[in-house]
């Protein structure tokens, strides 16, 4: 058994009562990397030396300190900035951006709490991607099959957690960047409401969309998590000034009385049977706890995934104009002219996914095309937004599968940009509405892979979406599996 | 019909301050028109009179006081910067 396998709390609660000290939990870190990183590819970089250093310092202080994760180690998703730790964005551009100047938000509420960064995990480049594929650096691997993507694009946070590296990480998520990864390894991953995280010091993709949320090894985590992280923040005038309540009391395993939305569009023919029956099977068990579901209809769930394309692709080119060769990244040699810089500098240092999305988002919002794309896609993304606040007016939460399919093989889609995309169309929906939105395992494939569970809410409403997994999770055994790290397991 | 010409897409690259060689302009060409052909099912959808949606949150302008305050250090910003002399960033030639 490792150590990882105890509850955050029952951690805190090892440390407090001196039964374990804040560095067996970091050498449990870096024993566990060591083992398995190798084939997992999970970490681009560790920050070793000043993680024991600070496991040192806090031993000291063991038993008298009530910081929230006193001594608990974190992996953090390479977009989110951290001071003097090198942060890539999984982008060659930024291979050399070793010591960046100040913490993300979440990384200053993160230290505040005590924590260890045990270091900074792999992603698709720049968060543009479904499968870690898109990563310039090594791809990140599925623990339950090696051969199999962990999904994207925080692929490298749920992927960690999965193999035991880490009990818990932070990700990010644009269109379904924690909640696919989470499902395709077998954790737990919340896209918190737009708004209710900071996104200071986030590598932005697309303002609009993105947020930064928790991935862990089961929800009551989760919710500790997040009452850690969220809050409003002077530095993110997107970020909302709205009360972070108590999660953990939202963990009741009572949902007598829920009810219950099943978008019929997100159990369509896209949806493999093995996916479907683990969903009715979900269903079934909330009917035997108490709760209630019907049948919804979320008419223009179909559009999702052109407008999401539309909209993330027209923000991204506008974000990432900022990586110039000017300030900081890579510069391309012995151009000539400034001009020839940029584009030298940019062709050289942004993957083909980066340049497509840029050059899509250019012409999306360029002139003479504006009304007929951009503008359409959000007023689209208003009918898509109306669709849940129709649901919600008569729901607690929503429910359904997180992705079409179970985890598939590394190579499989990486020729055909379409295909891909075509992953993230029950995540989208949820982006674009800003609503939150949670995964949790629901069980495996004939093959041996997990399954997730989607479950949405209103706005600001994580603690029924919170309420509604935990009650779940206590049902069932399905979160407690691990991974035996290896080739195929059947 | 394409939607979008290996001449637009040489335009929007260079809008976008992209150096993309022939192969890849044609490479590009295909994918984007796919892309594009795909996102024009939103025509499908009549969208007179709806509002577009540029945020989910119903924020308003959010203002705050314009005062200064201490920020980054200059010798430390520059050091990250590929190029810099006199307390400023270096860059080649801006006239051509």
């Amino acid at each position: 058994m490792s150590l990882f396998d105890y509850t955050l709390r029952e951690l805190q609660e090892k440390l407090h009562n001196q039964e374990i000290r804040v560095t067996d939990l970091v050498d449990e870190s870096y024993k566990r990397i060591e083992e398995v990183d190798g084939q997992v590819k999970a970490f681009l970089t560790l920050n070793e030396e000043a993680a024991r250093a600070q496991a040192a310092e806090l031993d000291q202080q063991r038993g008298d300190s009530t910081a929230k994760l006193f001594g608990l180690p974190i992996g953090v998703k390479d977009n989110i900035v951290t001071k003097g730790l090198r942060t890539t964005a999984g982008s060659q551009i930024l291979s050399n951006f070793n010591d960046p100047l100040y913490d993300a938000t979440v990384v200053n509420k993160l230290n505040d709490a005590k924590s260890i960064t045990i270091g900074k995990l792999n992603m698709d480049e720049f968060a543009m991607g479904s499968s870690n594929e898109n990563s310039s650096y090594d791809a990140v691997r599925n623990p339950w099959n090696t051969d199999y993507v962990p999904g994207g694009s925080s692929g490298g946070s749920a992927a960690a957690v999965a193999a035991g590296e880490v009990p818990y990480s932070l990700g990010s998520d644009t269109g379904g960047s924690i909640r696919q990864p989470a499902a395709y390894c077998g954790v737990v991953g919340l896209k918190p409401t737009y708004g209710r995280v900071s996104r200071f010091g986030l590598v932005a993709f697309a303002s609009s969309l993105d947020q930064i949320g928790p991935i862990t090894r089961n929800v009551e985590d989760n919710a500790f998590l997040l009452e850690t992280i969220a809050g409003h923040d002077n530095m993110d005038s997107t970020s909302a000034n709205v009360e972070v309540p108590n999660y953990s009391e939202a963990l009741t395993g009572d949902v007598k009385g829920l009810k219950i939305a099943v978008p019929k569009e997100y159990l369509s023919e896209g949806v493999s049977s093995e996916v479907k029956e683990a969903v009715q099977a979900a269903l079934q068990k909330y009917e035997e706890l108490g709760a209630t579901w019907e049948e919804v209809s979320l008419p223009h769930s179909k559009y999702a995934l052109s407008t999401y394309y539309l909209i993330a692709s027209s923000e991204a080119s506008a974000n990432l104009a900022r990586f110039d060769g000017v300030r900081y990244g890579k510069r391309a040699e012995d151009a000539e002219t400034m001009l020839d810089m940029f584009k030298r500098s940019r062709a050289e240092g942004f993957g083909d996914e980066v340049k497509r999305r840029i050059m899509l988002g250019t012409f999306a919002l360029s002139s003479g095309y504006y009304d007929a794309y951009y503008k359409k896609a959000q007023q689209v993304r208003t009918l898509i937004k109306n669709d849940f606040e129709k649901v919600f007016a008569d729901y607690d939460v929503i429910i359904g599968p997180t992705t079409p399919t179970p985890a598939f093989k590394i190579g499989d889609k990486v020729d055909d940009p379409m295909t891909m995309y075509a992953n993230d169309i029950l995540t989208i929906p949820v982006n674009l509405a800003g609503v939150p939105g949670i995964s949790i395992p629901c069980g495996f494939s004939s093959n041996g892979l997990p399954i997730g569970l989607q479950i949405i809410g209103n706005h600001f409403d994580e603690s029924s979406v919170y309420r509604t997994a935990h009650a779940f999770e206590q049902a069932t055994e399905f979160h407690k599996q691990r991974p035996s790290l290896g080739g195929a397991r059947s | 019909m394409s939607r979008i010409s290996k001449d637009e897409v040489k335009h929007v690259a260079n809008l976008a301050r992209l150096a993309i060689t022939e192969d890849e302009a044609d490479t590009f060409t295909k994918q984007l028109d796919d892309i594009i052909t795909y996102a024009e099912q939103l025509n499908e959808l009549d969208t007179e009179g709806v509002a577009p949606t540029t945020h989910v949150l119903d924020l308003k302008n959010v203002l705050r006081k314009d005062e200064p305050k201490e920020w980054l250090n200059k010798e430390d910003v520059l050091n990250n910067a590929p190029e810099h002399k006199d307390g400023q960033f270096k860059v080649p030639s801006v006239l051509e």
